[in-house]
């Protein structure tokens, strides 16, 4: 195993993770079929960007069913906000989305996930934050945590999302563009009437083209379905950036 | 149980009693892995053990079929909550490889392609609870799951069934891997539900 080429290794270890009792305080839609949901959950120690949490609801009879859900923001000891898109048929996305209201409580299980986290003065390089969909979630608690510490470091969005409405945090997004965080949408079934990009999915040409070239030597963080992770993958690694500077979050489904 | 959440009953899709605890049935095989998915080509595939005293055994695809391929079904059990239940597999025996090794080391570093490491006691390693898999679901294993040849060690979380396998070294404790240094389980045994430290 000489010369072993190893991925990044986290510089300490990370607070314990534990479990949290969370009571929703408040609900807002967030897209046609996604809410936000922020949560208080006075033991919560606070997460890194990037990271998310395991929800756990209880049925009055034990039966208990576990989903992750990326942290968008969240304050030590304060308040956590999930960002959560119905899947039709699921078993937690539509309780969350339909049923659940303001008082509801849950139990939430984290920070997890440290390996998909930027945090702000560890690196100088440019990052290159790619979303498909709902996986946008942890990319907008990246370029929050970024913008919150007036970080220099260049920091770019491509978002590949259906639709205008299903762009999950539309004007956030949008108010963070400036000097150092560039956004780009990409729609796959409907534009804005003045668009004047194509509609349709992110083909590997238009990834190369909106995209931080390998010369530069971005940071990238991939976050989305499967498919959309496994696609977009291949293609970063024959532009020519390296497999260890690519870290990537799945959120399942094809 | 006091905790509840208002409202829920819970879709149950399935009969619990092959189920660890938090986990839910799939029939689709989801993806798990912190970076892009390696392709590795079997043309130049090759396994190494390493011992204490840095003598490497090694076996090239061809050798290591030569083992004895076994047919394998197995529940498998990943740290996200799900489960798939009754997986055909195919992969050799971990046993008839440390046939060829002599160590006294009780712990196992396995290496990937792309750096990513997971520890695993060597008593979990032996004993037929553990393959070099390189078939599922009669398919050669494609490489989003790890082909052409992973680790599968079924009673443990998934996660300690290393993708993309490339080497096993032999450990004098058991120091944690990529993911374990992370936070998940030092362990992972998911009827215990080890998945977090
Ligand atoms: C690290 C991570 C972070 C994530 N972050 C987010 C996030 O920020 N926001 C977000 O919205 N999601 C996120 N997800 C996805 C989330 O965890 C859930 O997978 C998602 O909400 C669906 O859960 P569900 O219970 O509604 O659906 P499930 O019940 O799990 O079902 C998922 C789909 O599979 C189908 N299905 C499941 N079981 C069966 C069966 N037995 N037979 C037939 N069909 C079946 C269902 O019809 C459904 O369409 C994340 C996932 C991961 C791994």
């Amino acid at each position: 195993m000489n010369a072993l080429h190893t991925a990044a290794m986290p510089d300490q270890p990370r607070a314990r993770t534990a479990w949290h009792t969370a009571t929703i305080v408040e609900k807002l839609a967030e897209t046609p079929h996604a809410v936000r949901l922020t949560l208080a959950a006075p033991t919560w120690p606070g997460s890194e960007p990037g990271t998310h949490l395991d929800v756990r609801l209880t049925a009055p009879d034990g039966y208990q069913a576990s989903r992750s859900y990326s942290v968008a923001s969240s304050t030590p000891a304060g308040n956590v906000v999930l960002a959560i898109d119905e899947l039709p048929d699921g078993e937690v996305s539509p309780f969350l989305v339909q049923d659940a209201r303001p008082g509801d409580q849950l139990e939430i299980h984290g920070p997890l996930g440290s390996y998909f986290t930027w945090l702000p003065g560890r690196s100088d390089r440019p990052v290159q934050l790619i979303a498909g969909g709902s996986g946008v979630v942890p990319l907008y608690a990246i370029a929050l945590a970024h913008d919150a510490a007036g970080d220099p470091a260049h920091l770019q969005l491509l978002y590949s999302v259906r639709t205008p409405a299903e762009v999950f945090f539309a004007d956030e997004l949008a108010a963070l563009t400036g000097p150092t965080f560039g956004l780009d949408l990409v729609y796959t079934r409907e534009a804005p009437h003045d668009w004047p990009d194509p509609i349709g999915r992110l083909t590997r040409e238009t990834l190369a083209a909106r995209t931080i070239p390998a010369s530069q030597r971005p940071h990238i963080y991939v976050c989305g379905s499967t498919g959309f992770v496994e696609t977009i993958t291949p293609w970063l690694v024959d532009l020519g950036h390296s497999a260890t500077d690519v870290l990537t979050e799945r959120f399942g489904g094809l | 149980m006091s905790f509840t959440t208002r409202g829920f009953s819970g879709r149950r899709r399935q009969p619990e009693t092959r189920l660890p605890p938090g986990q839910t049935l799939v029939e689709k095989w989801p993806v798990l892995s912190a970076g892009p998915t390696p392709v590795v080509d079997t043309a130049d595939w090759e396994l190494t053990i390493q011992d204490e005293t840095g003598t490497d055994h090694r076996w090239n695809w061809d050798e290591l079929i030569a083992l004895g391929v076994e047919d394998i079904t197995v529940d498998i059990h990943c740290v996200t909550h799900w489960s798939k239940l009754g997986m055909a597999w195919r992969g050799v025996s971990l046993d008839k490889l440390f046939e060829h090794v002599g160590s006294r080391h009780q712990y196992v570093m396995a290496h990937s392609h792309g750096g990513y490491t997971t520890n695993l006691p060597l008593e979990d390693l032996l004993g037929g609870k553990a393959w070099i898999a390189i078939e599922a679901e009669g398919r050669p294993l494609h490489p989003e799951h790890g082909g052409p040849a992973r680790l599968l060690v079924p009673h443990l979380y998934f996660w300690k069934s290393a993708k993309w396998i490339r080497g096993l070294t032999m450990m004098p404790g058991n120091d944690p891997g990529f993911w374990e240094r992370y936070g998940y389980h030092i362990h992972g045994d998911p009827w215990q539900e080890q998945r977090y430290r």
